[in-house]
């Protein structure tokens, strides 16, 4: 049983590692085209971020 | 020259950390009965855990008795009537305390009611099922609470009587504060409540903010207070947001969860449990986003310094005490983050209750 809630927690953290870090790519493409607007950008590429890693940390939890 | 200065003082660090893992080694000869991993396990599962003394440290003297470095705080149960004694009655869960003729044991962290030599019976999970008082104890993380607390209070009025005294300009741990505080107001509350009613919210968020920060920069320092690594109070801070979101909606915030405006009438029918359950669960993800992140972090933080004790050499021991430092600073980012996303989360839903919408003619 040790085995498989390990693997669970294992493909978790790629799935939310995958999605933050295309949130911090885009992040940065968007800063690159509009330094202006790099505080909104950042703004919403925290709350998207966080959107995740909630969801990842309850992923965890049930496995 | 210069190479020769350079390398000076990484031998004096190669020196030490053998010096220091030599050290070790003694003592490790002393104590072989117990397995080091699973110590190191127990360890951590004790730190996050709460307690009913303040104990920093403990230590085992030369004939083998475990000394506690702290003070003991108050228990406070209702059993039939208050009961009020002291935890160091309860000598860190290995004594029996007598109070008018009852008897307690604390247990796992939880006390439960004994008979005098303090026989605690289990069911076939391993769980008590001894006979548990109401808890209203003052335990270490309420203790930390009502600190911080008193520190936040006498910290924000004595700042608010200089801004009264020097006209609105800053002085002392003000000047550190006032950008943060406008930030919050500038870049958290304004945007994403409305220039209409954030002055309402103002007092919450700036509150919760400084409260979680403050909490999570106590948990780095080797008091070993965790509070946000207990999931009751970040329950709390997630209810306060759910409550005051709840209370403070209009009508079209309603509107919006029971008949949604602009679908067809049959995903009316089927939206309106979704969202119902929505208000639900945007608090409990900011409890566990909390929650989980800090316990992570201590967790893992533990670990390696647990590493240290495992390996016994010196390289292992640096590379140890190496990432043990990287992660304390990402910790200080982490504590820093968690506070902002807890406040801008809770602004978000508290944008969304008094959200006013206007529609035009489709």
């Amino acid at each position: 049983m040790e085995i498989p809630t390990i693997v669970g927690a294992g493909l978790i953290v790629i799935g939310a590692g995958l999605g933050i870090g295309k949130i911090g790519g885009s992040a940065m493409d968007a800063i690159a085209r509009q330094p202006e607007a790099s505080g909104k950008i950042q703004t919403a590429m925290l709350i998207a971020a966080a959107l995740i890693e909630g969801i990842g940390f309850a992923a965890l939890f049930a496995a | 020259m210069r190479r020769k200065m350079s390398l000076k003082p990484i031998t004096l660090l190669l020196f030490l950390s053998t010096f220091f893992s030599f050290g070790q080694d003694e003592v490790e000869h002393v104590e072989v009965k117990t397995d080091k991993k699973t110590e190191i396990k127990e360890y951590i599962q004790h730190h996050l855990k709460d307690t009913y003394d303040f104990s920093l440290f403990s230590y085992e003297t030369e004939s083998g008795e475990t000394k506690h470095v702290g003070f003991p705080l108050p228990v406070i149960l209702w059993d039939n009537g208050l009961k009020v004694f002291s935890s160091s009655k309860l000598h860190h869960g290995e004594a029996v305390a007598e109070v008018d003729g009852n008897f307690y044991k604390s247990d796992h962290g939880k006390i439960y009611k004994t008979d005098a030599s303090g026989t605690m019976n289990y069911d076939e999970h391993h769980h008590a099922t001894n006979h548990k008082p109401l808890d209203f104890s003052i335990t270490k993380n309420v203790f930390t609470i009502f600190a911080i607390g008193l520190l936040m209070f006498v910290m924000f009025s004595s700042m608010a009587k200089k801004y009264k005294k020097g006209n609105g300009v800053p002085s002392g741990v003000g000047r550190f504060l006032e950008p943060i505080v406008l930030y919050i107001r500038d870049d958290i509350a304004i945007p994403n409540i409305g220039k209409k009613h954030y002055k309402r919210y103002m007092s919450f968020l700036l509150t919760v903010f400084f409260f979680i920060w403050i909490i999570n920069l106590l948990g780095l320092t080797p008091l070993g207070v965790n509070v946000t690594n207990n999931i009751a109070v970040t329950l709390a801070l997630a209810l306060l947001t759910y409550l005051i979101t709840t209370f403070t909606a209009n009508k079209s915030y309603w509107g919006h969860i029971f008949w949604m405006p602009g679908v067809p009438w049959p995903m009316k029918i089927i939206l309106a449990p979704i969202e119902l359950l929505g208000t639900v669960i945007k608090p409990f993800s900011l409890l566990i986003r909390l929650y989980a992140n800090i316990t992570a972090g201590h967790i893992v933080l533990m670990s390696i310094i647990g590493l240290m004790f495992i390996f016994k050499n010196w390289l292992g021991s640096s590379l140890s005490f190496g990432l043990a430092f990287a992660l304390s600073l990402l910790e200080l980012l982490v504590a820093a983050l968690q506070a902002y996303i807890f406040t801008m989360l809770s602004a978000l839903y508290f944008g969304s209750a008094v959200e006013e919408h206007h529609y035009s003619d489709h």
